[in-house]
């Protein structure tokens, strides 16, 4: 196995990165599997009587242990599980008596959406606000200018989305009445929730992209471009905007698996019928099918944006200096 | 450290830091004690309250005021806080403690294994664990401490395997120090501080993770009330009275900034002033005389400045005077620190923003290098000088193809089609001696060696109409006989183009060898300006110093060489100013 990839390592450094991320990202698979299933095992004493309370009458408490099937063996029950998976059935949510696949289908397209617009706003909004910072207080510059950015950008990193969503409808929703407080039916109940979102990570990646092109600007190659005296769009963009890609990517994954999450609690506030309003409730009533299968959701998506970035850095990255990861 | 920590206690900010503290302890151990009834006694007349003068944040649907029960649950979100925050170092510490002792196949499977749990967001982690152990204020602690552990773990390993591979615990290893003394005594001394500060930012991670679970309904349970509950029932009512949500905020985030800065104020270990932005003089020098338009290179009375770490100017370079005519080859001959690549930097107006620049003269060919120059100004520097670089590593981009960045110039300042300046490049790339140019412009500089590399960037110069090439150091960091290619790659570039040279080094063999004049620099003045084919005419014993430093084939070498002694260094600096 060693050989094989040291040989297709010096053949294709960058194939050999893509294998790598996608061996790794298959292990994590296999975790996340085991831990779901034994997450009904390990909760402490009786998980069915804990879920349905200590007046539940017996006969409830194991006619809901037989239909979870948690009086079979644990070989059987994992067996069960394993092949409900590959089947695409993960069970029937015991509040609702749905089957979970037709929640998750049904929310799952909501919290995504939020994900991805506030992913884009945040990446779209750091990227000009990082470089631009950073090539106006290179060198010393403009040192108050340069303060008050970090200080700002600084906060923003630090307050929590849930505070900021409670602020935004504070002062635009019962404040000024622009927006609507809470809900799901139409594209002005999406922009407070996206906002809140999207603050934080854009701060931090403004944060890194502002650090990183400072780093790029004092590197010797970008002497060598303004001794060429290029106009200053060829040197920031063709000559320094290249070599920060790598930084920012791996930064922007830490921001997409952190909106991923960030999603739970912005539902929360807004009441917006995705999963992570799902997942909150489901864990309150302890309905085990629907919390393994939103976990597994919630897993899989993690593992989506990591992978999504890696093969971003294995195209984009310019020295492959992937290779060495 | 003690006495660094009393010192970073006393600025302003290690005040407000320590005060604070103060504060969140204050309340948290007094705060029951003193506003417990006020968060307790149901006024059913106000219930629901707006934030008013006696009620700052307003009252609940119970009538209880709300400023007091967010001040009395200082204590519960503290101590909670501070309990998931000593499971997550603990657990850590233990992970990464075992993690590190391992026999090498088992520690990496629990390296991996850390990676793995650090790549879920924490929110998740917590999430997983309060499914087991339930919506309690107890399981939002074990679940919060729980997805805290990877972080330490993987802090702890790393700290652990640097300080366990660092050469005075080999050197500990030596004299038979047991693993064990060697752990206590060099490892976790060392593991101590970094973990500290880490703890201090990550209690205000916990605080505001636990805000967040309870804030959801996992964490603290009614009738318990901790802040992120507060802030869970204010936001339900932020309709009607917005300070309910606002208040249980505010309590959050100060509290949160108070730990983040304290993890902050830790690790601020550096003292001292930044680096200031130069300035530059009011009124410009006077002009003595006009700059010799047949001189590519003209310089006088050049002073350059840099802001020292304490704020404070430091000359460095103390009135040069230089001039280059067409096509020569002028040597800057000086030791590190004489002054003579800045010079060079200045000529080209390369210096960044945080250099001090005075003279009464810095032009080349004509244009004046001390001030922004215009857009014609622009491309004629861009076509006309070139410059080379001390670290073939670093001075071509990286990110570009090797082509695309010999292209450049004439495609910039010459509006050259592609495809001319492509075939242009392949000449140059030959000139210079690199083989199969066509392929190594498709390729990126890590592609190339040190030596090729150096050749390219001479390459590069030669793609305008180079009159100036500006050589800093250019075979320095290359082994000797990559040193001579670069050379010969240089000399054929000034035959085939008639530039002049500015060749920059700390050797005095090299530079006399290459150049038609010598000039000695050190300390930031020039010492001695010499015809190099009289270097043996030198008067000035530094210069005289240097060139008996070259061992050549009549050398004695039955005896040292000499070595450039400092100790008549004021009888040097005196001969300097005279």
């Amino acid at each position: 196995m060693t050989v094989t990839l040291g040989s297709l390592h010096r053949a294709s450094p960058r194939a050999a990165f893509v294998l790598r991320r996608l061996a790794r990202a298959g292990a994590t698979i296999a975790v996340v599997l085991v831990a779901t299933f034994f997450l009904v095992q390990l909760v402490p004493g009786d998980p069915v009587r804990a879920a349905l309370g200590p007046t539940a009458p017996p006969e409830t408490v194991e006619a809901l242990r037989t239909q979870l099937g948690l009086d079979l063996p644990i070989g059987e029950q994992l067996t069960r599980y394993l092949g409900g998976l590959v089947t695409g059935d993960l069970g029937v949510s015991v509040t609702s008596q749905r089957p979970v696949t037709a929640i998750l289908a049904e929310r799952l397209p909501t919290t995504l959406l939020l994900a991805v617009a506030s992913f884009l706003l945040a990446a779209v909004g750091a990227f000009p606000i990082g470089v631009a910072t950073a090539v106006s207080t290179y060198g010393g510059r403009r040192r108050p200018l340069d303060l008050a950015v970090s200080g700002v950008l600084g906060v923003l990193v630090a307050v929590p989305n849930f505070l900021l969503a409670v602020l935004l409808i504070a002062v635009f929703s019962v404040g000024m009445g622009a927006l609507p407080p809470a809900g799901w039916s139409g594209p002005a109940n999406a922009v407070l929730p996206v906002v809140a979102l999207a603050v934080g990570p854009l701060a931090y990646l403004a944060r890194i992209v502002h650090v990183e092109m400072l780093r790029v600007l004092a590197a010797p190659y970008l002497t060598t471009a303004r001794s060429k005296r290029l106009p200053p769009r060829l040197l920031y963009v063709r000559h320094a905007l290249p070599n920060i890609v790598t930084a920012s990517l791996t930064a922007g994954g830490v921001v997409l698996t952190g909106l991923v999450a960030g999603t739970v609690l912005v539902e929360t506030v807004f009441v917006i019928p995705g999963i992570g309003t799902a997942i909150v409730s489901s864990i309150v009533t302890r309905d085990y099918p629907l919390v393994q299968g939103l976990v597994l959701v919630y897993a899989a998506l993690v593992l989506a944006a990591n992978l999504l970035i890696d093969l971003a850095l294995a195209v984009l990255d310019p020295r492959s200096a992937i290779a060495e990861g | 450290m003690i006495p660094t920590l009393r010192r970073t206690l006393r600025t302003p900010q290690g005040i407000a830091v320590g005060i604070g503290l103060l504060v969140v302890a204050l309340v948290a151990v007094f705060g029951e004690l003193v506003f417990g009834d006020a968060a307790t006694v149901r006024t059913i007349g106000e219930r629901q309250a707006p934030a008013s003068l006696a009620h700052p944040f307003g009252t609940d649907d119970l009538g209880r005021d709300l400023l007091a029960r967010v001040l009395v649950a200082t204590r519960l979100s503290v101590l909670l806080t501070l309990g998931a925050t000593a499971m997550s170092v603990a657990g850590g510490v233990l992970l990464g403690v075992v993690a590190a002792v391992l026999p090498r196949t088992p520690r990496r499977l629990v390296a991996a294994f850390i990676d793995m749990l650090l790549s879920f967001p924490w929110l998740l982690l917590a999430l997983f664990f309060s499914v087991i152990w339930g919506a309690t204020a107890t399981g939002a602690m074990l679940a919060v401490g729980f997805a805290g552990v990877p972080v330490f773990a993987r802090l702890v390993n790393t700290l652990a395997a640097s300080v366990a591979s660092a050469d005075y615990v080999h050197a500990a290893r030596m004299v038979g120090s047991s693993p064990l003394r060697t752990a206590a005594r060099h490892v976790l001394p060392n593991i101590v501080p970094p973990l500290v500060v880490n703890t201090a930012t990550h209690a205000s991670v916990t605080l505001l993770s636990f805000a967040a679970l309870s804030f959801l309904g996992l964490g603290v349970q009614a009738p318990e009330y901790d802040w992120g509950r507060l802030l869970n029932e204010g936001s339900q009512r932020i309709y009607l009275a917005p300070m309910a949500a606002i208040g249980p905020g505010i309590a959050i985030v100060l509290t949160g900034v108070v730990f983040a800065l304290l993890g902050e104020l830790l690790s601020e270990r550096r003292s001292g002033g930044r680096a200031g932005r130069a300035q530059r003089p009011a009124a410009a020098p006077p002009r003595q005389d006009p700059p010799s338009l047949d001189a590519v290179v003209d310089v006088a009375a050049l002073r350059i400045a840099f802001r020292g770490p304490g704020g404070e100017l430091v000359e460095r370079v103390h009135g040069v005077d230089l001039h280059v005519g067409e096509g020569e080859v002028v040597g800057i001959v000086g030791e590190s620190g004489s002054g003579k690549s800045v010079t060079a930097m200045a000529i080209a107006g390369l210096l960044g923003p945080d250099a001090l620049v005075t003279s009464e003269r810095v032009a080349f060919r004509g244009i004046d290098m001390t001030r922004a120059v215009g857009a014609a100004d622009r491309r004629t520097l861009g076509l006309e000088q070139a410059m080379i670089f001390q670290d073939p590593q670093s001075s071509l981009n990286p990110a570009l193809s090797v082509g695309l960045q010999l292209r450049e110039v004439s495609e910039t300042h010459a509006r050259t089609p592609r495809r001319v300046a492509a075939r242009r490049a392949v000449e140059m790339l030959r000139l210079v001696r690199i083989p199969e140019p066509e392929r190594r412009l498709r390729g990126l500089p890590h592609e190339l060696s040190g030596g090729m590399r150096q050749r390219v960037m001479i390459a590069m110069g030669l793609m305008g109409r180079p009159r100036l090439i500006v050589a800093d150091e250019p075979t320095t960091a290359l082994d000797v006989t990559v040193q001579r290619q670069v050379l010969r790659a240089l000399r054929d570039a000034q035959r085939s183009t008639g530039a002049a040279i500015l060749l920059i080094s700390h050797d005095i063999a090299l530079v006399s060898g290459f150049c038609d004049r010598v000039v000695v620099m050190r300390h930031g003045v020039v010492v001695e300006e010499l015809d190099a084919r009289r270097l043996h005419e030198a008067r000035h014993p530094y210069t005289r110093g240097l060139i008996a430093c070259v061992p050549d084939l009549t050398t004695d070498r039955s005896r040292p060489l000499p070595v450039l002694d400092t100790a008549d260094e004021p009888a040097l600096l005196e001969e300097t100013r005279a």
